[in-house]
């Protein structure tokens, strides 16, 4: 071995993984992980860490995952993140930890994000649980949604002896990791709802059902239920559509009702009441992580699949992960394609989309190059399902229900980035609710922000 | 989990039940609406409130037996849980939120249809309890399926009782109350409320149009979220598309696309029914006949 190459992981056969939605990535075993971990360099001054949102020690803990010690090496990862078995599987590692591993310069860089995944996977398999150290400081703090920033504030808070209720609003906590991201890539059960425990075993109550704003608002947590401050963490969950003739037809939907239905719902399993529309020949519209979530889902449910997306292969914003396994399991590219018109037939049901042909035109502010139609080149392609996943932007509701809480003019709540400090006092805030739509780990670091800021503002009021 | 304290079958396939629910009854108002689930595998299931106790932190709906769902809701009992129960979901009446002298000033009709007696309860007793005195109508298709005609009598004040068939009270379609009233009888209203089947609204609001007379419609679309989070409850109204669980339930009646929402809620009959199916018949049905 020179070291060149990482260790492959073993990954569920394209085609039989195409009509399933087991994991997609079987993950390292033992003996793969420490001959993965001997790849690590140990650098002095690790990039990789600097390269990490929430600055796991990364050399650390796979130095003990060379060395066999794998509690050891959890316990390192848990003491920067609450989170391990998800951001294994879905941080963008190619562009944070793994961007910046010198291995990288020469080969491949260490599989970090693999690595993080098996110590989490061990830990569970073996009944290894985070520690809690800190006597209860008797200070009740509120938190709003429990996606990753709720979570990660809500733990980290915790740790530090504050008693925390997470108020979230659907019958499920996590997040878009139980409604959005589907179980091919971040198991529910096994994953989700683990890590979710652990996150309780800290002590943090998690009173699901409680839409925050319709009936109890933030000011009366803060003012009748005894709250000290509040952090928001709601994420950006309200989904565009394109605006365009015959998108309330049905067969057309957002890719978050789509997803939810199968995620959150588990309209894929025939033991559940809720029903989805599978599509026999099902459009995607739009590039991102979600579109290829959206598009896969489809696939899984035995549908023909389209992605339509108005830029070219490299303005996807997609992860390649993600495109590359959209590929190989047999989704259809249409780019530099944009929808016009849905087709409606006389039942009120979508039988196709007006598409038009796109060319690159000049940079716009996004420095991507901007697309244009070409005139005269609409066609039409049949389809009974049409997803729209263009984006989604931060629910109001909060924000409109809140005294003081000002958002900026893309509805987002406006937050100092070190603290999360909000234009209210006792108020902080983070996650995609703050930036709009962007990561799990950036979300987690937002939380951990805001779990700071409350700390400092709390122990300010003692004074 | 939140427990039922009372279930009553209170016509056929309609059944009332009340929920024990604290934070939603401290806040909720007429015209919102809650999401119920009955167990880890139920759907999220949005109905209107009927009635809500404060002080005791009740909250009652009133349900009518559609599809699977419902059929397993329809079985449960006194001192079962739902799992989850969510609210209150959705905008409160527009009255509620209005100055309470301009409300007194306007003369209402309320138009009530089948299970939509429910909904229209709670805001006929607003009514009441702020010294308003508003006329009702409620229409259904025989006796049998008349609801609630009690309490509405107790707030109400005239209240006109109509059934299709002529089987109790009047004989006919709410339209033909709206219009004896109106034209026969010369009544004057400011506002017209119309709860009911869509397609029972569409023809209040067809006829309301005519006399001119503002109508608000209360819309029951396909939900799953309840939160604006996904977007399946869109409806046209104007040339607006609205999300009805958050910038609903009511609308504007006279803008409304019924056609629309009707083809709209058909979406997964047919899915309903394999579900129905599979609920009565046990495994045998599976998806999509697979
Ligand atoms: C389909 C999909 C795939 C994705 N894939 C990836 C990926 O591979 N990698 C990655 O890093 N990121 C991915 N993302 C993005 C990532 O999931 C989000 O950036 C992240 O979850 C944001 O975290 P959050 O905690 O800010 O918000 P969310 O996860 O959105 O959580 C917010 C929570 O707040 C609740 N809430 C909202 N309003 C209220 C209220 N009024 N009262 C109470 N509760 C409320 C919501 O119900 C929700 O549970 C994906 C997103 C989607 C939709
Ligand atoms: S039900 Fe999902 S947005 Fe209204």
């Amino acid at each position: 071995m020179n070291g060149m190459n990482r260790i492959p992981v073993r990954e569920q056969d394209p085609k039989v993984r195409a009509s399933n939605f087991e994991e997609v990535c079987l993950g390292y075993n033992a003996e793969e992980a420490m001959e993965e971990a001997a790849r690590c360099l140990n650098c002095k001054n690790p990039r990789c860490v600097a390269g990490c949102p929430v600055s796991i020690d990364i050399p650390r803990f796979i130095q003990h995952v060379k060395a066999g010690e794998f509690k050891e090496a959890y316990d390192v990862i848990t003491e920067s993140s609450a989170l391990p078995a998800v951001c294994g599987r879905v941080c963008p590692q190619e562009s944070q930890c793994e961007g910046k591993c010198v291995r990288g310069i020469k080969g491949d860089p260490v599989a970090i994000g693999k690595l993080e995944r098996f110590v989490a996977d061990w830990a569970a398999e073996n009944g290894v649980v985070p520690e809690v150290k800190n006597p209860k400081n008797g200070h009740k703090i509120a938190v709003v949604g429990s996606g990753p920033a709720g979570l990660t504030c809500a733990g980290d808070l915790a740790k530090l002896g504050y008693d925390v209720t997470i108020f979230e609003a659907l019958h499920e906590p996590g997040g878009v990791l139980v409604y959005g991201i589907p179980e091919f890539r971040l198991p529910k059960q096994k994953v989700v709802a683990h890590e979710v425990e652990n996150v309780k075993r800290l002590g943090v109550k998690i009173e699901t059902n409680v839409v925050i704003g319709k009936g109890t608002t933030i000011d009366e947590l803060l003012d009748e239920e005894g709250f000290e401050a509040a952090f928001i963490g709601s994420g950006a969950g309200l989904p565009r559509f394109m605006g365009i003739p015959g998108e309330t037809a049905n067969g057309v939907m957002s890719a978050n009702e789509y997803l939810t239905r199968s995620n959150l719902m588990k309209a894929f399993r025939d033991d559940y009441d809720t029903p989805i529309n599978p599509g026999k020949k099902v459009i995607v519209v739009g590039g991102g992580n979600v579109a290829m979530d959206a598009a896969r889902t489809a696939l899984r449910l035995g549908a023909e699949v389209h992605i339509v997306y108005r830029r070219s292969e490299e303005e996807l914003p997609a992860r390649a992960e993600e495109v590359h396994h959209a590929k190989e399991e047999g989704v259809i590219f249409d780019l530099l394609q944009n929808p016009t018109e849905i087709l409606v037939d006389e039942n009120g049901w979508t039988k196709g989309c007006k598409i038009i042909r796109m060319e690159l035109g000049e940079p716009d502010e996004s420095g991507r190059r901007r697309p244009q139609e070409i005139p005269g080149s609409e066609y039409v392609m049949e389809a009974d399902t049409i997803i729209m996943s263009l984006g989604t932007s931060p629910n109001p509701l909060i924000a409109s229900t809140t005294e003081g809480l000002e958002t900026n003019k893309r509805g987002c709540i406006i937050a100092q980035e070190d603290n999360g400090k909000s234009t209210k006092d006792g108020v902080y805030a983070g996650g995609d609710a703050v930036t709009g739509a962007a990561t799990v780990i950036l979300a987690m670091q937002a939380g951990k922000a805001g779990a700071r800021g409350i700390d400092e503002y709390i122990k300010s009021l003692e004074k | 989990m939140y427990k039922i304290l009372k279930a009553e079958l209170i016509a056929d396939k309609i059944y009332l039940m009340d929920v024990e629910a604290p934070r939603i009854a401290k806040y909720c108002e007429p015209g919102q609406f809650i999401i119920a689930k009955i167990d880890e595998v139920g759907e999220r299931i949005p109905l209107t409130i009927c009635d809500f106790d404060r002080e005791k932190g009740i909250v009652t709906i009133v349900f009518q037996t559609v599809g699977a769902s419902t059929e397993r809701m329809a079985e449960l009992k006194e001192g079962d849980f739902f799992r989850d129960f969510t609210g209150p979901l959705g905008q409160a009446s527009e009255f509620v939120k209005d100055d309470l002298e301009e409300v007194k000033k306007r003369k209402y009709l309320f138009v009530a249809g089948g299970v939509g007696t429910a909904p229209v309860y709670p805001q006929v007793k607003w009514m009441h309890e702020h010294g308003i005195d508003v006329d009702v109508i409620v229409g259904a298709k025989t006796k049998d399926l008349i609801i609630l005609e009690k309490e509405m009598e107790a707030v109400a004040g005239n209240l006109y009782v109509t059934t299709d068939d002529g089987s109790y009270g009047r004989s006919g379609m709410v339209t033909a109350v709206i219009e004896d009233l109106v034209q026969n009888q010369s009544k004057k209203y400011d506002v017209c409320v119309a709860i009911g089947p869509v397609i029972m609204m569409k023809f209040v609001c067809l006829l309301t149009k005519k006399l001119e007379l503002p109508t608000i419609v209360s819309m029951n679309p396909i939900m799953v979220d309840g939160t604006g989070m996904c977007g399946a409850c869109r409806i046209t109204v104007g040339d607006e598309v609205k999300f009805a669980c958050v910038d609903g339930p009511e609308f504007d009646g006279h803008l409304v696309h019924f056609d629309e929402a009707m083809k709209r809620q058909q979406m997964y009959k047919t899915q309903e029914g394999q579900a129905l199916l599979r609920l009565r018949e046990g495994d045998t049905h599976k998806g999509n006949c697979k």
